[in-house]
């Protein structure tokens, strides 16, 4: 290795881009499935399947692992991708009176690092906005749902499991009154006080109060539910652009150029505008569509 | 033949006294061009006329002025060997202008190919990559071998060629938005490796010349693709590809 500096060299360099690049890739995909769920509307049993779904990714070791190497590809991406970009200014210390680079290449060729930096940005604040949240505030309530006390009013209870299915609390301790009972559907319920970890954060809920939310963002710009949903929609056309070069470059960096480069250069560009698009269908459903 | 067309163009070229000094673009008008003469030979023409006009002439890089040297470079109106594709600058001819134009003329630009004066820059640095790999040790002691002695596939040495057709122009290095240098080193570290007799020192090849690119300051690719756009003689990105592969072969073995 030592003879090559495998990570200084350029074309080494290029490889580790490649990498984390399609390993990035892979990781969108995984988030995206996930993050469909959101689709199914604004109710207690898609709720709990989303909470059940975010519980498992915060929890599960194997999801563990690969959230680990996702935050290390991410940071490794960014550091090299910036340093490769200052190097490449570098290059060239006298700029061109007329340059026409339209000519010979596309735009996100060109923007890369640009285009990148404002993809950083936005896995930034969105990380503050919900992962940060999740994993380390309580900040997020458990999910609760409300039932008839028989007296014609209402009480709220948190939901911890599926009948019979409980995690935190075992089967035996079950209490005939905390069993309820919604359409053909049984959740075990505790009254509302109970330990924090005993029930389904309820990610759900702040994702949806986050994107119709009508409070003032920093108290001046009305409607922030509405600018966070054209944030997101704009990132992912950032993002869009990033992999519309991206995708298939990394192949070309990996030295794969061959009888299977129109292929990958289809499915690139392909993935590159399905993907951002499924991810920002999300916010616009959540916002303009849903209750 | 089309009747004999004259036109008149404004040029700015960069001007630049010495490696040392700061250069700047100056404006200069040239009448009565002859579309059927070429670039250089417009540019011969604007020398006389400042040598008429007691001023320094315009320095810049030609020699075979038939497309096969890569002594000729001139970023002309934003591109590297002007206008056309599959063209170096001593091959462009005048009919590409209109009448009244514009034309900038600027020399390659980049930190390992400094200005020497005006348009002329220094490309020793690719001398420097060559030398670092860019060849096959043989014997020649009288025992040389016949090369076709050794057989290749057809496939293998076409490809090969295609390779060797790289002039060193360095066109790949101007229009680089990265400055980078790698299809000019894919393409000579291409027409080795395609061939056995290239194969003994694969390794050292790739590695030492991928080295002196680094040191050279030349940029890291980015995959724009603009090179293989401009290169005159049309050398593939596939030949970045291969010396990618080749560097992870010999790196990693
Ligand atoms: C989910 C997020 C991201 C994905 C899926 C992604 C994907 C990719 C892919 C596949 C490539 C092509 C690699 C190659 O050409 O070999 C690439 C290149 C690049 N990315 Fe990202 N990227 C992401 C985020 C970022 C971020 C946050 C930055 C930060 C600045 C960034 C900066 C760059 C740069 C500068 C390049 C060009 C590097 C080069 O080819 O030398 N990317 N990205
Ligand atoms: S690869 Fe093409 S553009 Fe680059 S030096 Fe060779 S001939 Fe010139
Ligand atoms: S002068 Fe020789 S290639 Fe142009």
């Amino acid at each position: 290795m030592a003879k090559s500096a495998f990570l200084k060299s350029s074309i080494a360099k290029k490889y580790w881009m490649a990498l984390t690049g399609l390993f990035l890739c892979l990781f969108l995909v995984g988030h995206l499935l996930g993050n469909l769920q959101l689709l199914m509307g604004n109710n207690t049993e898609a709720a709990l399947q989303f909470n059940k779904y975010a519980l498992f990714m915060t929890t599960n070791p194997a999801v563990k692992l690969l959230s680990y190497l996702t935050y290390i590809s991410i940071i490794f991406h960014a550091v090299d991708g910036i340093y490769l970009a200052i190097q490449n200014k570098k290059a060239r210390p006298v700029a061109y009176a007329m340059s026409n680079p339209s000519k010979n290449s596309s735009f996100s060729s060109r923007n890369m690092a640009v285009l990148g930096t404002v993809v950083l940005i936005f896995i930034a604040t969105h990380m503050v906005n919900f992962w940060y949240k999740m994993k380390f505030t309580d900040q997020i309530p458990l999910q609760t749902i409300s039932v008839d006390n028989g007296m014609g009013g209402k009480q709220e209870f948190i939901i911890t499991a599926d009948y019979g299915q409980s995690k935190f609390m075992p089967k035996e301790q079950l209490d005939g009154k905390n069993l309820v009972q919604v359409g053909n559907k049984i959740y075990i319920t505790k009254p509302i006080k109970v330990e924090f970890a005993e029930g389904y954060k309820d990610l759900h809920k702040v994702t949806y109060e986050f994107f119709k939310s009508k409070a003032k963002l920093f108290n001046v710009i009305p409607n922030e539910g509405l600018v966070f949903t054209l944030f997101y929609v704009l990132s992912m056309a950032f993002l869009g652009f990033h992999l519309w070069h991206g995708f298939q470059s990394a192949f070309q960096s990996l030295g794969i150029n061959g009888k299977f480069t129109p292929a990958i250069k289809v499915f690139g560009k392909a993935f590159s505008v399905i993907v951002p698009i499924l991810f920002a269908i999300i916010p616009i459903y959540i916002h303009f569509i849903s209750k | 033949m089309s009747a004999k067309k004259n036109i008149n163009i404004n040029l700015k070229i960069w001007r630049q006294k010495n490696a040392s000094t700061k250069g700047k673009m100056e404006t200069y008008k040239l009448d009565n061009v002859s579309t059927d003469s070429s670039f250089l030979e417009m540019l011969d023409q604007l020398n006389e006329q400042l040598i008429n006009n007691q001023q320094e002439p315009v320095a810049f890089d030609h020699d075979c002025r038939e497309g096969i040297c890569g002594m000729c470079s001139l970023y002309i109106n934003g591109r590297a060997h002007g206008p056309d594709t599959g063209t170096t600058t001593c091959q462009l001819h005048m009919r590409k202008f209109k009448d009244g134009e514009t034309i900038f003329i600027e020399p390659w630009r980049s930190k390992a190919f400094p200005v020497v004066k005006d348009l002329m820059v220094d490309r020793s640095a690719f001398d420097r990559i060559q030398q670092a790999g860019g060849f096959v040790s043989v014997n020649t002691s009288g025992r040389t071998i016949d090369a076709n002695a050794t057989p290749i596939r057809k496939e293998d040495a076409d490809k090969a060629f295609m390779a060797a057709a790289c002039i060193g122009c360095g066109a790949c290095v101007a229009t680089c938005k990265n400055g980078s240098a790698m299809l000019f080193v894919g393409a000579k570290v291409s027409q080795y490796a395609l061939l056995p007799q290239g194969k003994v020192e694969a390794t050292e090849r790739v590695l030492n010349m991928v080295r002196q690119m680094d040191e050279e300051g030349f940029g890291n690719c980015t995959n724009t693709g603009a090179c293989e756009v401009e290169c005159p003689k049309g050398i593939s990105l596939e030949n970045i590809a291969r010396m990618n592969r080749e560097y992870l072969k010999a790196s990693v073995l």
